[in-house]
C-alpha cells in the first residue's frame, strides 16, 4: 500500500509548522526527517532507549512510538527549543561545567526529561532526579555527571529566580 | 464511543484501538500487528476519570499509568495499586501508557517480540505467522507470558473491567478477563473497548503488597511479579489472604493454597516460609523470556517472602 501523505500542523519550539508528512510517520521521524531537527535521536526507535524524549504539553514523551497526529494541537519542545537568544539553558551549562556528556547520544533526551522535572520544582532532591531520568538510558557516564549538572542546573534556577525577584 | 466502535465495524475488524499506543507501536514496527487502520481512543471522554462511585472506585482505562500512580485516592485506598502502577517501564512510557491498556497487554516471548526479520529466520512461531512454538517445541499452545503490573494487583482487589462493544456493555471479574491461551490471553474480542475497573471500596481496608522481579530497576518488563492482600484482625490472626503472580505463563496465577494454611493463624516467619513453599510448588515458568526459567522459579519464594514481609508493615 503506497504512503498516505497528510498535512500536519505542529507546535514545534513555539514554531508553528505546517507539513505533509506520510501518515504512519512517528513523531520523530517527522521531526528528524521532515522539520530537519535531528537533534531528537533514533535509537531503539521501540520505546526503550528515551534517546527520542521530546517535551510534549510539559511531559517527557517518547517521539519514537508517537504517531505524528497524536502530537498536534500540542506543544512540542525538543532539545533544539532549550536555548534561548542569550544563550544555553542553565542546565545545558551545567552538563558542560559537570561533563555529563560523553557520547552525546543520550544527551538531548536526557535534557529534556531533565527539563520536564525542572519546570516542575526548582528544588528537587537527587531521588527524584534519579526517577526522572529512570527512562533514559545512558552507557557512558554512570549518571553520577548527570545527576550533579541537574542538582547544579536547580541550584542556578533557583538563584536566578531570587535575583529576579530582587531585581524587580 | 460509539463512533469508536462504529469505525471498528466499518473496517471489519482489521482496525485495532489506540490509547497510549507503547505496547502496540513498537509490536507494529516488528510487524506483530498489522492493522489496516487505527482508532484513537485518547480523546473519548468516557474513558477518563478517577473516583469514587457507589461503593467502588471507578478508574478510565484511557488514565495515564502515571496518574493511577500519582492520584491521592489510589495511594490511599490501593497502595500497592499505585505501586504497581508507578513501577511498569519507565517514566515517559508511563506518561502515555494507560491502565487499560495495560490491562490488554500483548503477551511476550523471547521468539515471539523480535523483528520480522528475526523471526522469518526462524521460520516465524506459533503465535504469529507460523506453527511452532520454539519454546515447547512440541506444544500447539503458545505459552507466551502476560507481563502486566497492574493486573495481579487488581485480581487481589477483587476488580471488575467493563467493556463495551458496538451492542452491549458488560462487566467481567479480572480473575475471568483473562485465559491461559499465549496467542490472546484476554476474553476481550477485538470490537470491545475496556473503558473502566472498578474495584469495590471494602477492599481498602485489606493489607495489601505488590513486588517485582526485572534485570533492571527501570524501563524492562517484569520477569515476575507478586501481588498480595489480606484481612488480618488486631491480634494478628489471619481472616482471609490471597496471592497472585505472573510474567510466568500466559495468564497472572491465582495462589492456590493460602487460605488452608494461613486463614485462622498468624503471620509470623514460619507461615511465611510455608506460603512461600507452597508458590514455589504451583510456579513452572517455561523459557519463554530471555531469563533463566529456573531460576526465575527460584525466584518465586524469595519475592512471595519479600512481599508477605512487606504485607506486615503495611
Amino acid at each position: 500500500m503506497p504512503a498516505v501523505t497528510q498535512i500536519v500542523r505542529l507546535n514545534v519550539n513555539g514554531d508553528l509548522r505546517e507539513i505533509g508528512v506520510p501518515m504512519h510517520f512517528t513523531l520523530l521521524e517527522t521531526l528528524r526527517y521532515e522539520l530537519g531537527l535531528t537533534g531528537s535521536k533514533q535509537g531503539c526507535d521501540k520505546g526503550d532507549c528515551g534517546a527520542c524524549t521530546v517535551i510534549l504539553d510539559g511531559r517527557p514523551t517518547l517521539s519514537c512510538i508517537t504517531p505524528v497526529c497524536e502530537a498536534e494541537g500540542h506543544s512540542v519542545i525538543t532539545v533544539e527549543g532549550l536555548a534561548d537568544a542569550d544563550g544555553p539553558h542553565p542546565l545545558q551549562d551545567a552538563f558542560d561545567l559537570h561533563g555529563a556528556a560523553q557520547c552525546g547520544f543520550c544527551t538531548p533526551g536526557i535534557l529534556c526529561s531533565a527539563i520536564a522535572l525542572l519546570e516542575q520544582t526548582t528544588s528537587p532532591s537527587r531521588r527524584e532526579v534519579k526517577e526522572a531520568l529512570a527512562g533514559n538510558l545512558c552507557r557512558c557516564t554512570g549518571y553520577s555527571k548527570i545527576y550533579d549538572a541537574v542538582m547544579s542546573a536547580a541550584q542556578r534556577l533557583q538563584v536566578e529566580a531570587h535575583l529576579d525577584r530582587s531585581h524587580r | 464511543m460509539a463512533e469508536a466502535t462504529g469505525l471498528m465495524s466499518q473496517y471489519a475488524e482489521e482496525a485495532m484501538y489506540v490509547a497510549g499506543g507503547t505496547d502496540l507501536i513498537p509490536n507494529m514496527k516488528h510487524r506483530l500487528f498489522e492493522p489496516t487502520h487505527l482508532i484513537a481512543l485518547k480523546s473519548v471522554s468516557e474513558l477518563s476519570g478517577i473516583r469514587e462511585e457507589n461503593g467502588y472506585l471507578r478508574i478510565g482505562a484511557a488514565e495515564t499509568l502515571a496518574e493511577v500512580a500519582r492520584h491521592p485516592g489510589v495511594q490511599k485506598l490501593f497502595p500497592a495499586l499505585s505501586d504497581a502502577a508507578g513501577h511498569v517501564a519507565g517514566p515517559q512510557l508511563r506518561n502515555a501508557g494507560t491502565i487499560g491498556g495495560n490491562l490488554c497487554l500483548d503477551t511476550r516471548c523471547t521468539y515471539y517480540n523480535q523483528t520480522s526479520f528475526w523471526r522469518g529466520a526462524l521460520g516465524y512461531c506459533l503465535k504469529k505467522d507460523g506453527t511452532v512454538c520454539h519454546v515447547t517445541s512440541v506444544g500447539k499452545k503458545c505459552v507466551a507470558a502476560h507481563s502486566a503490573d497492574t493486573p495481579p494487583v487488581l485480581m487481589t482487589l477483587g476488580a471488575t473491567i467493563t467493556l463495551a462493544g458496538p451492542q452491549r456493555k458488560r462487566r467481567v471479574p479480572i480473575e475471568d478477563f483473562f485465559i491461559a491461551d499465549g496467542i490472546c490471553n484476554t476474553r476481550r474480542t477485538p470490537v470491545e473497548i475496556v473503558t473502566e475497573i472498578r474495584i469495590p471500596l471494602s477492599a481498602a481496608n485489606r493489607r495489601q503488597a505488590y513486588a517485582k522481579l526485572r534485570q533492571r530497576k527501570s524501563i524492562d518488563f517484569p520477569l515476575l511479579t507478586v501481588a498480595v492482600s489480606a484481612d488480618i484482625e488486631g491480634d494478628g490472626t489471619v481472616q482471609s489472604i490471597n496471592g497472585v503472580v505472573t510474567a510466568l505463563g500466559a495468564r497472572p496465577r491465582a495462589l492456590s493454597g493460602w487460605d488452608d494454611l494461613a486463614v485462622g493463624s498468624t503471620l509470623d516467619a514460619d507461615m511465611i516460609d510455608e506460603l512461600a513453599e507452597r508458590a514455589h510448588e504451583q510456579c513452572h515458568p517455561l523459557e519463554n523470556l530471555i531469563v533463566d526459567a529456573d531460576w526465575r522459579r527460584a525466584m518465586v519464594p524469595v519475592y512471595v517472602r519479600r512481599v508477605l514481609e512487606k504485607l506486615l508493615i503495611a
